[in-house]
């Protein structure tokens, strides 16, 4: 399993553009992968989930992937969230 | 062959086919499945049906409009392939025996009482979301069809119970011909819509959708407010007349382009356009307008989810002030509240929006979102010939207000580094009674008025502009419209100021020999309609106009006005 943390910097926080980017990147991953926020963890696959952390700008959320293609997923996830400029970590 | 009557909207005839914009209503009943496999495969193919129409109208709207607005049907199709909600539908489905219609209701209502139940104003929104995705795979599941704007690929006329901001942004000027809508009036969002996209519109028919069907031939007489169904071929060549006799005038009106607006004795006047985004410089530029009189900001707020960021208000204010080349823009700031609601920004619900807290008030009341606004200003100013109006001003405290936080801005951005321009002038929209009343004081204060005559009237007149009961209270040539208006132009006068209006009123052919005569210095109106009003005035004397002034003002009724300028 592979964790990171990474701190929302978009002022709108995590919002629908960004997170449907990251969500749709991460379909093709077989490994399950979370985001934890305020003890609160949800399927990052799931745009619905996401969106219901409601993570405002400012906070930091835990993102795990665990399976066969647990890097490479990380890679992609790092690589979204600056691309969509709401996290530089 | 029959005929409906609403209000003229837009100018032009429209002959095409009927095509109904309807809004299905879906319901859901509760059954027992047996064979709950067949039952999710059924759901799966609704699902599936569902993907590759959002796919469809994603492409679409990317292409026609802008990558921007199609984003939110890509929000919708990761909606459709969440696991979090696809799982729990199809446990149901197998666990509780049920339909799926029933299953995908349940759980889709579970998503947006949790959304809905957010302090969040922005996630309270994604609730809309899910209902509109439910809604599209329930049409799938109980075999309704649901229509999408942004679908019409034939030239046809729509006929709608109304359309609304969201709604026309799917629609392709391409094929929709023009529009019928049984509410709304002169100012409605669709009716403003359609003269910008130059199409034929008639509002207010009330009856449209309950008369016409769907491939119904429909002649629309945007000149006159007629709808004509399935007419007859006399008819059809008539109006095809007319059809070609107002293109032919248009071309008429087309070379006065590059000419100045000058009366028949030799006055030169100002002719603005009204616009809501860049996108509208291009027909501002077409019919040779010599300014912007009324830049909407509150388009760019609209039809997103969260609010613009400074960069993104500077770049669109940056390419309206280029591309007018050095010619005045007025720029009103964020006017919503009202009719005009943000789905991101959730206000309380008010009796009467017209009389709350909208405009200049809300944004006084969220100052960090307008100081926002008044920054990216700033900053494009040196682009071009800004000028920055607040819009409902009441009180000359307001406008004290306004414009020590633009100073405000304006001193931090220097502190910065920052250029910003020093002959940005600062007016206001005259457009409630009291300023109209007080204008000589305020004259003393702003830099220029604009006067916002459906406002002005709406307030002065004490009937609700959207309610059609009272719509025979719009009265633009009742004298005491009139006399208010004199007001304001004779206090801008006194103290070297000028005014503009930028009502519709501008550009009314009754209303322009009266305006003229008045004194206006500047008249903003639709784009389409300066170059017939640049032809009008180059026929009418303004020293004539002045030798009226005093007798119209006297009149009593605004019938009385309409008569006597029909007959000068």
């Amino acid at each position: 399993m592979v964790e990171k943390t990474f701190t929302i910097t978009d002022p709108a926080g995590m919002h629908a553009r960004p997170a449907s980017a990251l969500v749709g990147s991460l379909s093709k991953f077989q490994s399950d992968i979370t985001m934890e926020f305020k003890d609160k963890k949800v399927n990052l696959k799931s745009i619905l989930g996401v969106m219901s952390l409601g993570v405002p700008s400012g906070s930091t959320v835990q993102i795990s992937a665990d399976g066969a293609d647990e890097a490479e997923a990380m890679e992609t996830i790092e690589r979204v969230l600056n691309e969509q400029g709401i996290s530089n970590q | 062959m029959n005929r409906i009557s609403g209000i003229a909207a837009s100018n032009g005839i429209a002959i095409a086919k009927a095509f109904r914009l309807e809004n299905p209503e879906l319901t859901v009943d509760k059954k027992n499945v047996t064979d709950t496999q067949a039952e999710i495969e059924r759901f799966g193919q609704a699902v599936n049906e569902s993907i590759a129409e959002l796919e469809v109208i994603k492409k679409r709207t990317a292409e026609e409009i802008s990558d921007k607005e199609a984003a939110i049907f890509g929000a919708h199709l990761l909606v459709l392939e969440d696991p979090e909600l696809i799982g729990p539908i199809t446990d149901k489905i197998k666990t509780d025996s049920v339909n799926a219609e029933f299953a995908l209701n349940e759980t889709s209502t579970m998503f947006v009482d949790m959304f809905e139940a957010m302090d969040n104003e922005y996630m309270k929104e994604r609730a809309a979301d899910v209902r509109d995705v439910t809604k599209r795979v329930l049409a799938h599941l109980l075999g309704v069809k649901i229509q999408n704007p942004s679908m019409i690929t034939d030239e046809v006329v729509v006929i709608a119970e109304d359309l609304t901001p969201s709604d026309t942004v799917q629609l392709n000027p391409k094929f929709i011909k023009g529009f019928i809508t049984d509410i709304g009036g002169r100012t409605s969002h669709s009716a403003i819509l359609a003269r910008t996209l130059e199409i034929p519109a008639v509002v207010g028919a009330k009856s449209a959708m309950s008369t016409i069907d769907n491939g119904t031939i429909v002649i629309i007489d945007g000149l006159e407010g007629d709808v004509l169904l399935d007419p007859d071929e006399a008819t059809l060549a008539e109006y095809k007349e007319k059809q070609s006799a107002f293109a032919s005038q248009k071309a008429e009106w087309a070379k006065l382009k590059n000419e100045a607006t000058v009366t028949k004795d030799g006055v030169e006047v100002e002719l603005g356009a009204n616009i809501g985004t860049p996108k509208d410089l291009t027909g501002v530029l077409e019919n040779g307008g010599e300014a912007i009189g009324l830049y909407r900001t509150e388009f760019l707020y609209m039809g997103r989810d969260n609010f613009p960021t400074e960069d993104e208000q500077f770049d669109a204010y940056s390419a309206v002030l280029k591309g007018m080349e050095g010619k005045p823009t007025v720029v009103r700031t964020l006017d919503i509240g009202g009719d005009k609601e943000l789905s991101y920004l959730t206000l309380p619900k008010e009796l009467n929006p017209f009389l709350g807290l909208r405009a200049i008030r809300l944004c006084l009341e969220m100052p960090d979102m307008f100081r926002t606004q008044l920054r990216a200003l700033l900053r494009a100013s040196v682009h071009g010939n800004l000028k920055i109006m607040f819009p409902m001003i009441a009180t000359l405290d307001e406008f004290r207000q306004a414009k020590a936080l633009l100073l405000e801005e304006k001193a931090k951005l220097e502190a910065e580094g920052i250029e910003v321009s020093d002959s940005i002038e600062v007016g206001i929209m005259v457009e409630i009674p009291s300023t109209a009343v007080m204008a000589d004081t305020f004259a003393k204060e702003v830099d220029f008025f604009s006067i916002g005559t459906n406002d002005l009237i709406q307030y002065t007149m004490a009937a609700d502009r959207m309610n059609e009961s009272v719509s025979y209270l719009y009265q633009p040539y009742n004298p005491a419209i009139l006399r208010l208006v004199k007001n304001v132009i004779d206090a801008s006068h006194k103290e070297g100021k000028w005014t503009g209006m930028c009502g519709e009123m501008a550009g009314d052919e009754i209303a322009i020999p009266i305006l003229l005569g008045l004194g206006l210095d500047e008249f903003s109106m639709s784009a389409s309609s300066i170059l017939k009003a640049r032809s009008q005035l180059s026929r009418l004397s303004k020293a004539d106009m002045e030798g009226h002034v005093d007798h119209i003002l006297g009149l009593a009724t605004s019938q009385e006005v309409e008569d006597y300028v029909k007959n000068l």
